[in-house]
């Protein structure tokens, strides 16, 4: 393969890895929803949760992983320059993960109640800081590169002084952030409805779908308007970059097959939610609609990175704007990576081989308040 | 590099050094209980035997606590390499990343999958389906080491890769080179087996103190044999590794080699210093003497390095003055410190001429300056250190860490041997009734112990190869982040008060756990009907 078919085949593997990511914010959305509720409803929800929790986590790591061994320009300079942005993202999940190790166990030395307050913060900032990050790839950051800068002690990568603040001060990437929000909350609502059974939990999550639907659909068009209004950066063939009002609208004109997969996940991503609210006894909600975000988010990325699109537009120098070719990992080193990605789908089918035996009996009451301690979130 | 940018640099190793150490205390633990609970259930279900079980899950629940904070704790030290190290996540992110993305996507998601069916799956799927999960989850646990030790090596000794002056980084162009390098499989052997090591010290140490109580001798008596040759095969296994690393360092990061031995200037058949007191106001080239008092072990340190007793081992004097050691053992000239720099000087000048000659489109001018950077390039580094002694890295940190894990090392053979005998042949062992309870009490403290050593081996690593980041090419102060010390020293201390609370939650966690199980009945397994006819 090419190096531009190699840098096209792994900007489709981040695809396939972010939108897997989002799917799985719904752990995020459900942590989100456990204020408020009784305790052992409480306890309920965070289990079903709690035997998800390290696939979004392992997701999230092996999607950063892949971004630095496939786009590294990418890995550097958002990273270091949005450093505020992917600080707090990071802290966020790193109270997750003992959140929910800790919680019930004896000797947590700070009380339930606090680490279920850390899966709360997780569960909102996650996903809304996770939005912003992504946001700033459609709407741009301010940061310049330069290569050459290495030679004299410089770093390659500058961005302002506010290091990331900026970004999460910024409403576009707000309205994007926590459109990403309330579609966790919704996938999240879905997934209870689809794995506990519990008749108090079902009515309460069916309540909460239609408030968390109504609220991420009107985000969700918003969202979709200002992307599709604004300017993106495009690359001629020597590598000149200008900015082209309405770009990302053109790549899904001029990408047919985006629009078509873009518009085949919205429909499943609706027909999950009002099947799921029509029907109270359905249980496939979330399926529908998590296949249908990850076939959104897939497309958003293509129309983000291919048609001689910059996938991180600068706002201080439309030069150092980072594109698939400027950016990308050497051809070896992709056509390494692309051997190993051949895993991908045996990842994914024992993955799902795992989930389904796991889940073919749903959770219940009684099991949570039979289980052994050490068997228990 | 000004005074800030400086301070920059400080703080973010500061930060890396911090989370990784965090990382490192809960990691070796994951890696070998993982081992020994998979040994346990696999004698549960060859013999089916309950009293197994309840050891098994005993130690799971140990190992559960002990995964979360690893896994919280390594997430922030993958995004560190772009938040706090931009420069060297482009230089070399072309290689470097490779290995972080395999870790991720063999091992991680197989380690997340399999944990979910080990702890929740008892009744929710076969007793062979468990043991497979069992085992995959300590398997990729071990993978993801794996992966994140050759990156590491790499580090230490690039290799298997090539500089791209338009790019302006270091692309792959032997994946099996970087995978196979010898010093990736020193270092993974050594750190996983050193692993097995350390949990078998824990799980001996929490069974002295439970016999020291009197609780549950049966159940201990079953986790010590499990405990005992986990622990004894991975400390014979690190030392055997250690042997190699010895070899890899002594060829690779000869510098290194001398800082851990306290050497400056060597000769042929040098001694190894068994016992040292470092010398405080020994400096280079003020021809001091190194030490205070030390126990030398003639020909010990050329053996070690070289497995030729009389073979020549450069000190940090003989290394900056262009001193090494030829294929025989005997002394040879090489580049002196000054030397390397000009050769470094050279790259750069190149580099900057062949950026010049790219944008004219001069391809014979680029041609001939390729040439000059390919010939110079692995010097490169030295460009940016201002004095030779800045290519030193701290000596008596280096030096005592080094003793000491070498010391605790030798001193874990001895005590798994010890358990051993006890377990299998207590009559060998005499006075054993006498000193029962120093004997638990010594185990209690092996498990410090064995973390201190764990620990003490990734300063000598980490702080023996400074200052280089990638070595020879890249400088701590040259891989930065364009941040402000302020910023950098705020996470510092946000994350060592996270990371504290959390530690000393973990500890209060395993602590009560051991604590309320030891009470109860480890010989038996509380089971309802279902569970019965499932197992069957």
């Amino acid at each position: 393969m090419t190096h531009e078919m190699l840098q096209n085949y792994w900007w489709l593997i981040m695809s396939v890895l972010g939108a897997l990511l989002v799917f799985m914010l719904f752990v995020q959305g459900g942590q989100s929803m456990i204020a408020g509720t009784k305790w052992v409803k409480r306890s309920l929800l965070i289990n079903s949760l709690g035997r998800k929790w390290e696939l979004t986590y392992t997701t999230l790591v092996t999607f950063g992983g892949a971004f630095f061994a496939s786009f590294p320009l990418f890995y550097s300079t958002s990273f270091g320059g949005a450093y505020w942005l992917w600080i707090l993202i990071l802290f966020s999940f790193v109270i997750q993960a003992i959140a929910y190790e800790y919680r019930s166990k004896h000797g947590n030395v700070y009380g339930t109640r606090f680490y279920d307050i850390l899966l709360h913060i997780n569960g909102v900032v996650g996903p809304v800081l996770l939005g912003v990050a992504v946001a700033g790839m459609f709407f741009g950051a301010e940061f310049t590169v330069s290569k050459g800068k290495i030679l004299d002690a410089s770093i390659i990568s500058q961005w302002g002084p506010q290091h990331g603040l900026e970004a999460i001060a910024s409403w576009k990437n707000l309205l994007f952030g926590f459109m990403v929000f309330f579609l966790a909350r919704t996938l999240a609502s879905l997934y209870f409805i689809n794995n506990i059974d519990d008749r108090e939990v079902q009515k309460s999550q069916h309540n909460l779908l239609l408030v968390n639907a109504a609220i991420f659909v009107v985000l969700f068009v918003a969202t979709c308007a200002v992307i599709l209004t604004s300017a993106g950066v495009e690359v001629d063939a020597k590598g000149v970059a200008k900015w082209v009002d309405y770009k990302y609208l053109h790549n899904f004109l001029d990408m047919w097959w985006a629009l078509v997969v873009f518009l085949l996940g919205v429909d499943l991503v609706l027909t999950g939610i009002v099947k799921s609210l029509l029907n109270k006894e359905w249980k496939g909600g979330i399926w529908w609609s998590g296949i249908g975000t990850v076939l959104v988010v897939m497309s958003l990325f293509w129309v983000l990175g291919y048609n001689h699109t910059a996938f991180y537009p600068s706002l201080l120098d439309v030069q150092s704007s980072l594109t698939l070719a400027n950016s990308s990992s050497s051809q070896f080193t992709l056509t390494v990576m692309s051997y190993v990605s051949i895993l991908v789908p045996f990842v994914l089918a024992y993955i799902a081989w795992v989930w389904f035996k796991m889940d073919s009996t749903k959770l219940t009451e009684k099991e949570i308040k039979q289980a052994d301690e050490d068997e228990i979130y | 590099m000004s005074d800030l940018l400086m301070n920059v640099v400080d703080w973010s190793r500061a930060q890396f050094a911090l989370t990784a150490c965090y990382h490192w205390l809960f990691v070796p633990l994951t890696l070998g209980l993982g081992i020994i609970i998979s040994v346990m259930e696999t004698i549960y279900y060859r013999t089916r035997d309950e009293k197994w079980l309840a050891t098994t899950k005993f130690w799971m629940t140990i190992f559960g606590v002990n995964f979360a904070i690893g896994v919280a704790t390594g997430i922030i030290l993958e995004f560190e390499f772009g938040t706090n190290w931009s420069n060297y996540s482009w230089f070399v992110g072309d290689i470097f990343g490779a290995p972080l993305a395999i870790e991720g996507i063999l091992a991680f998601f197989m380690e997340s999958t399999f944990i979910a069916v080990m702890f929740f799956g008892w009744k929710k799927v076969s007793p062979k389906f468990h043991l497979a999960s069992t085992w995959l989850t300590a398997l990729g646990a071990s993978i993801s080491a794996l992966w994140i030790l050759v990156a590491n090596a790499w580090m230490q000794y690039p290799t298997g890769c090539t500089f791209n002056p338009e790019t302006m980084r270091n692309e792959m162009t032997d994946f099996w080179a970087v995978a196979f390098s010898p010093m990736a499989m020193s270092k993974v052997f050594h750190t996983i087996t050193s692993a097995w090591a350390l949990s078998g010290a824990f799980v001996v140490g929490v069974c002295g103190w439970m016999l020291l109580k009197g609780r549950n001798r049966d159940h201990c008596l079953r986790s010590l044999k499990v405990g005992g040759w986990v622990g004894l095969i991975g400390i014979v296994l690190t030392s055997i590794s250690g042997d190699t690393s010895a070899v890899t360092v002594a060829k690779y990061q000869p510098m290194k080699l001398a800082a851990m031995e306290g050497l400056y200037e060597g000769e042929p058949g040098q001694s190894i210093v068994a016992f040292g007191i470092l010398n405080p106001d020994k400096e280079v080239g003020n021809g001091e003497d190194p030490f205070l008092f030390d126990i030398s072990i003639p020909h010990g340190l050329a053996f070690l390095a070289t497995h030729d007793f009389n073979a020549f081992v450069p000190g940090i004097e003989d290394i900056l003055l262009g001193k090494t050691r030829d294929e025989k053992g005997l002394v040879k000239k090489a580049l002196s410190f000054e030397q390397r720099q000009e050769h470094g000087k050279a790259a750069q000048h190149a580099l900057a001429r062949y950026s010049d000659a790219l944008k004219a489109n001069d391809s014979t001018a680029m041609q001939q300056y390729k040439k000059d950077i390919d010939e110079n390039f692995k010097y490169l580094g030295y460009t940016y250190l201002e004095k030779p002694t800045e290519s030193v890295p701290n000596v008596p940190l280096t030096f005592y860490s080094f003793h000491f894990m070498v010391t605790i090392g030798g001193y874990l053979v001895l005590f798994f041997i010890v358990v051993l005998l006890l377990i299998y042949k207590p009559k060998w062992v005499p006075g054993r009734k006498k000193l029962e309870k120093a004997g638990y009490w010594l185990a209690i403290i092996t498990i410090p112990l064995a973390y201190m050593c764990s620990m003490s081996g990734w300063i000598v690593a980490e702080v023996g190869r400074q200052p280089w980041t990638i070595q020879d090419l890249m400088p701590n102060k040259i891989a930065i982040s364009d941040l402000s010390a302020g910023y950098v020293q705020t996470t510092f201390w946000i994350f060592a008060v996270v990371f504290t609370a959390l530690l000393i939650a973990d500890i209060s966690i395993i602590c009560k756990q051991i604590s309320q199980k030891s009470k109860t009945d480890l010989d038996k397994v509380e089971q309802k009907p279902q569970d019965k006819k499932r197992r069957k």
